[in-house]
């Protein structure tokens, strides 16, 4: 690293000490670097609107001159053909409940740890922090062998027919707890003291407290794990296709109808792309417009596994 | 169609109601027992969601699985000692995957560490670092799946003489080197699919390391710079004694992060030409092998990789407890 990259904000607040030739090698630099870091997914998605023909005949940057053809046929397929459409539905399906219910549960929780006291609640606490950093993969085997035994997951019972989604968003739930309760708690901790006492002299009840209070005084909290759950499960595969299965095709979500494309569909890339930008299209939009929340998520839960 | 409209209606409806109508009767029933018993009996109704969950799908299964892995592959489970360790620790291809998560617990941990504090500290010189945060930290948005799907066509690879479609392989025709092909040849290609995910982890290192770089007080930079230190004495001797305890954070969770990796090995290799990974290995021998003891043995192997973070993590937050 040179020392013009180790400098501070400092000398940009305070008049640019920096000589020209530095301050020119920095822009150069970050904008190299940015390019790079936008080049595969560009070139995903103009590939994402090229006729098959052109997508295996030439690189997806002869596209950036006036002649290149463009179509929307690519996502039409994988729409009608490749049941994109119907994954779309399960994502959302899967992944609503299965943020709604843990960020619930744990303001529930978080609101005990933080303004409740009973025996064991530190050695709880901690046993909390402890699980944020176990792998998923220690528990699917006994939890499957469960859900097996009752009959919520697989084609075969009537549960799992009713209720398609019911063991992803259980396990979900059970896997965001440690994070959720975490953040929430640390958050909830921090509120004023007296806004409680007042309450309590207004008589009112903890469920009052809770619903009136405590919830919109966590808003920011609440919103930065809304966001980030939601964007944890939608992103998901290895859930999915433990608890649905990898080949139960009409009840997967995008990533795992994604990841059987890339099986399938193998070199005709038009249409992967296609399919690989839809199931980016929601996540970005969420992304782009609650961004503050989410990197607020991200440095306020940095231990989460 | 029909069943889809009842997952809408339990989705939109009867989750919400369920979970709000959980503390309404909590409260109603803590009504009809005696006030002084309603203090100590209410913090574990409260609690007792969570709890329930977080046992039944963490603290249960992952003492079950440390059992199973002493067992057999059948559905007797019958113990057969530490044989399934020792075929993990015999077997060329778990040994491969043994290896291959080394080089992702340290190289992923490294490039992710190295790159966001480099373009933290670049970042922070500049006015338009909010835009160019975004966009590095755009990655972390989208599925690792999507990922995969972008970074195998970034290495597509075409025999040599062919019309070269994927990105590195088209640049590097262009500048006379020939093509490579990233995704087969072992040993690199493992290190291919560490940069995939460095790609996607560094915005995030990025972010966490600019919001501790922001904390840093001026004073004690410009007070530096009056005594005469070069900047790259600042850097050395203040910004990064001054982010180590945020630097462990980022590292930890790379690590936790190398060891759980996936989901971007299945999509793009399946674990094939030798870029085999724990994580993986685990899902293949239980789902493709039949073999649920193995799989445990595995995951339980994981797991105690992961306890030393896992301590780390409760004395860091136990000293942040000690300060509040």
């Amino acid at each position: 690293m040179t020392a013009s990259a180790a400098t501070t904000r400092t000398q940009v607040a305070t008049g640019r000490r920096l000589p020209r030739a530095d301050r020119l090698a920095l822009h150069i630099a970050i904008v190299l670097i940015l390019i790079g870091w936008l080049l595969p997914t560009l070139g995903m998605l103009v590939n994402s609107f090229r006729p098959a023909g052109d997508v295996s005949a030439t690189g997806w940057w002869t596209a950036l001159t006036p002649t290149a053809r463009f179509t929307f046929d690519n996502y039409s397929h994988v729409f009608d053909q490749a049941g994109i459409g119907n994954a779309f539905l399960n994502s959302l399906f899967i992944t609503i409940p299965a943020t709604i219910i843990p960020v619930s549960i744990a303001a529930f929780a978080a609101y005990a740890f933080a303004w409740m006291s009973f025996p064991g609640r530190n050695i709880l606490f901690v046993i909390v922090v402890g699980l944020l950093v176990v792998p998923l993969q220690a528990t699917i085997v006994p939890v499957l062998n469960v859900f097996r035994t009752v009959g919520i997951t697989g084609s075969g019972s009537a549960v799992a027919q009713a209720l398609p989604f019911l063991s992803v968003w259980l396990a979900h739930t059970g896997y965001g707890l440690p994070f959720a309760v975490y953040l929430l708690r640390n958050y909830m901790g921090g509120l004023p003291k007296e806004v409680f006492e007042s309450a309590e002299i207004d008589g009112a009840g903890h469920a009052t407290a809770f619903f009136r209070l405590v919830l919109p005084m966590s808003f920011p909290a609440l919103a930065a794990l809304t966001i980030f759950q939601f964007l944890f499960v939608w992103n998901d595969l290895f859930v999915a296709i433990v608890y649905i299965g990898a080949t139960n095709g009409t009840k997967l979500p995008m990533t795992a109808t994604l990841a059987n494309l890339v099986n399938s569909l193998g070199g005709d890339w038009q249409y992967l792309m296609a399919a690989a930008f839809i199931s980016m299209a929601l996540p970005l939009v969420v992304f782009f417009a609650f961004q503050r929340y989410f990197v607020r998520g991200i440095t306020g839960g940095a231990v989460k596994g | 169609m029909d069943q889809r409209l009842i997952t809408a209606i339990v989705v939109v409806i009867a989750v919400p109601a369920v979970l709000l109508g959980y503390i309404l009767l909590v409260e109603r029933v803590l009504g009809l027992v005696p006030e002084r018993r309603q203090a100590s009996l209410r913090p574990w109704l409260w609690i007792l969601p969570a709890l329930l969950l977080l046992g039944f799908f963490l603290v249960y299964p992952t003492i079950a699985t440390a059992i199973r892995s002493f067992q057999d592959k059948t559905a007797a489970a019958n113990f057969i000692g530490f044989a399934n360790y020792q075929f993990f620790f015999s077997s060329p291809d778990t040994l491969v995957a043994l290896r291959n998560s080394f080089i992702w617990l340290v190289l992923l941990t490294a490039l992710v560490v190295v790159g966001g504090l480099i373009t933290a500290v670049l970042f922070d010189r500049v006015r338009y670092e909010s835009v160019a945060k975004s966009l590095l930290f755009l990655p972390l948005a989208i599925s690792f799946v999507g990922a995969g799907v972008i970074w195998k066509f970034m290495f597509d690879y075409e025999p040599a003489g062919q019309t070269q479609i994927g990105t590195i392989n088209g640049g590097l025709t262009a500048l006379g080197i020939g093509p490579a092909s990233f995704i087969t040849d072992a040993p690199a290609n493992t290190i291919w699919l560490i940069v995939v995910g460095a790609w996607i982890w560094t915005g995030f290192a990025m972010v966490i390391l600019s919001a501790a770089l922001k904390g840093i007080s001026p004073e004690i930079l410009e007070a530096a710079r009056v005594d005469g230190a070069s900047e790259l004495q600042l850097f050395r001797r203040i910004t990064l004694p001054l982010l180590s305890p945020t630097i462990a954070v980022v590292a930890t969770t790379m690590i936790i992060t190398a060891l759980k990796a996936f989901d971007i090995v299945y999509v793009m290799t399946s674990g094939n030409f030798d870029t085999n990974i724990l994580a993986l290995d685990m899902y293949h021998q239980l789902f493709d092998f039949g073999q649920p003891g193995r799989a445990a043995a595995v995951a339980t192997i994981l797991v105690i990789l992961i306890i030393p973070v896992m301590i780390v993590n409760i004395r860091r937050f136990q000293a942040q407890e000690a300060i509040r």
